[in-house]
């Protein structure tokens, strides 16, 4: 009976070692707090950050990163997970940081070039082999029958570009006739069997679990899809319409001030602008925001008419109230209000 | 296994009938078992099956390099620490808890029975929501602990407090029914003898329960190792810094790497599989050490 006695302290010598093991390292360390489909593109660029700061400055920096969906993510950096940056879905969420924590000024957006958007995206349709459901364009997505894959504009950044690139596509389809472009829209969201929080569990359910005809997804995500998941398995079709998704880049300030860590911080996001980065940037399938390397990859990012959220929606801040908000129309549409 | 059945409200018709339940057409018992079995492997060893094949789908090596790769390993070391701070302190509490409800008489006594158990009736998200709120920067204690540069939530003390948490109930729970059955004759004895309180307590008491207290632990490692809802929560997803093993298991499945994703699942399979063997082992001891106990009390 004693025996059982004496694992007590063993354990808690255990303990203490692995609590001492691991402190160990100094090194300036960053952490990026990222949405979900940046986690290959950031992987990269954090190796080719390193050794650029590595030979300039003559300093070790490791970069950490946290992925999820980018509202649970902002959520997350407000409530207090350390992020010397954020790289986020929209800048709706990176706006959060300064409504609602005061971790960021205000005019945030000012302060890179290309409004803080050293990439944008764009939103496709993903469909399997043949296009068995002969989809073409977003009116497509509304017919009886299509399932349709989308994350949760509620959680997820992605699904909030989705429902505003068809909300747009729909507007012109239409000629600004709202009750059909509402009808239309929420047709397409409610042909949605399933909405996961975020945009990579949404692939998973498409291409893993082989649910839906069509997804609504990321051009990066959807070649990446088309590219590294099965052969020839899926097809992309580009929609006559869709918007320029323009995920920003902030410094956290009020982090980095406490951390000493501004500097690198500010180098490690001017540094996604050099043609170095934007060549990364266009081989994970993010359209480079420096045109000489967009031009040299013409042929991966097919020419598609792009509106923007000002143009349209007069702005992430109104967008967000009217369509994402408690009661917006989004909720409204989805149940056929 | 259902020949030796006699139900209770079989129908009249059947129950004239010679022998019951035992003239069951050999069809419908042989049916019967192998619906059980065949559910039994469908739910039980064919998913299990499936986490090993898909561990080892893409060679030995490649399963070695998932372990050894150093997110992995960070996991592994997160995971085990978790457990070696959670299973001591609640093993203490568990102990300490059970003691007083099952030997002493208080008020609030059922209060705290019933409070003991609400880390297994809340959802694991609320859990950990709820140290968010507590901790959070926008938290009721977040501020303060920022100013003073203490780290709880999104680090590994939020960790291990959700875990805690979560895995508060496990001790206590199988130590009160044991704890009770055996009543407070024997400390009584010890203690007209004119044993301390301490000595009652570790000289009689806790060699009482030592095995129902390792049942216990070994449940409680088993969640504290395995819980996902609550340490998602409050993890904030850094990798290589706050990623526990389930945790790192979905990272690994998002990325589409299935191979490394259920190699490192097989490890909590073998932990969910040890803990099972470990189970089993303990209650065939318990089992015998009632009986012993029981014809030492006879004798």
């Amino acid at each position: 009976m004693k025996r059982s006695n004496r694992w007590i302290p063993r354990l808690a010598v255990a303990g203490a070692a692995l609590l001492l093991g691991g402190a160990a390292a100094a090194d300036e360390t960053l952490l990026n707090v990222s949405y979900d489909p940046t986690r290959e593109l950031y992987a990269e660029y954090n190796a080719l950050f390193a050794k650029h700061w590595q030979e300039t400055q003559g300093e070790v920096v490791t970069v950490h990163q946290s992925h999820g969906g980018s509202g649970k993510q902002a959520r997350a950096v407000v409530d207090g997970l350390e992020a010397d940056v954020v790289t986020l879905a929209l800048a709706g969420d990176v706006q959060a940081l300064a409504d609602r924590g005061n971790l960021i000024p205000k005019t945030w957006q000012k302060r890179l070039p290309h409004n803080s958007c050293p990439y944008t995206s764009t939103i496709v349709l993903l469909v399997r082999k043949g296009n068995p459901k002969g989809i073409q364009d977003w009116g497509d997505l509304a017919k009886p029958g299509v399932v349709v894959i989308t994350p949760n504009p509620k959680t997820s950044g992605g699904a909030r570009w989705n429902f505003l690139a068809a909300w747009g596509w729909a507007q012109g389809a239409f000629g600004g006739d709202e009750a059909k472009v509402r009808e239309v829209v929420g047709a397409i969201f409610r042909n949605a069997p399933v909405m996961d929080t975020g945009a990579r569990g949404s692939l998973t359910t498409f291409a893993e679990r082989g649910i839906g005809d069509v997804m609504i997804a990321w051009e990066n995500e959807a070649l990446l899809a088309r590219n590294s998941l099965g052969d020839g398995e899926f097809e992309i079709v580009v929609p006559s319409v869709s918007i320029l998704a323009e995920p920003p880049v902030s410094v956290v300030d009020t982090v980095t001030r406490r951390k000493g860590t501004g500097a690198v911080a500010e180098a490690y996001l001017r540094y996604l602008y050099t043609p170095e980065a934007q060549e990364l940037i266009a081989r994970h399938h993010y359209r480079p925001s420096d045109p000489a390397v967009l031009a040299r990859h013409a042929a991966k990012f097919r020419n598609v008419e792009l509106f923007t959220i000002e143009e349209k929606f007069g702005g992430w801040q109104e967008a967000q109230a009217r369509f994402f908000g408690e009661g917006g129309v989004f909720a409204q549409v989805l149940a056929g209000r | 296994m259902s020949t030796d059945w006699i139900l209770p409200n079989s129908p009249p018709r059947a129950a004239r009938r010679a022998g019951g339940a035992l003239a069951d057409p050999p069809w419908v018992r042989a049916l019967l078992t192998g619906v059980a079995l065949g559910f039994v492997a469908l739910f039980l060893v064919l998913p299990l099956a499936t986490v090993f094949l898909q561990a080892f789908s893409k060679g030995i090596s490649a399963f070695g390099a998932a372990i050894v790769e150093p997110d992995a390993l960070a996991a592994i070391r997160l995971t085990l620490l978790v457990a070696a701070v959670s299973v001591p302190l609640n093993a203490a509490f568990g102990v300490a808890a059970a003691w007083a409800i099952a030997k002493f008489d208080f008020r609030g006594k059922s209060l705290l029975v019933t409070a003991i158990d609400l880390p297994f009736a809340v959802s694991p998200v609320v859990s950990g929501l709820v140290f968010v709120l507590l901790f959070g920067a926008q938290g009721v204690l977040g501020p303060w602990l920022q100013a003073h540069g203490v780290r709880v939530i999104f680090a590994v003390p939020g960790i291990v407090l959700a875990t805690t948490f979560i895995t508060f109930p496990f001790v206590a729970r199988e130590l009160i029914p044991l704890m009770e059955e055996q009543g407070s004759d024997e400390e009584e004895a010890a203690i007209s003898l004119g044993a301390s309180g301490w000595q009652t307590f570790r000289r009689v008491t806790l060699p009482n329960v030592s095995l129902g207290l390792l049942y216990g632990i070994v449940l409680l490692n088993a969640r504290a190792m395995g819980e996902f809802g609550a340490v998602s929560v409050v993890s904030g997803h850094i990798r290589g810094q706050t990623n526990t093993m389930p945790l790192h298991v979905e990272i690994l499945y998002n990325e589409y790497q299935g191979a490394a994703a259920f190699a490192v699942a097989s490890l909590l399979a073998v932990l969910a599989v040890a803990t099972l063997v470990l189970k089993r082992l303990l209650e065939w001891r318990m089992g015998r050490a009632s009986c012993a106990a029981r014809e030492r009390g006879h004798a």
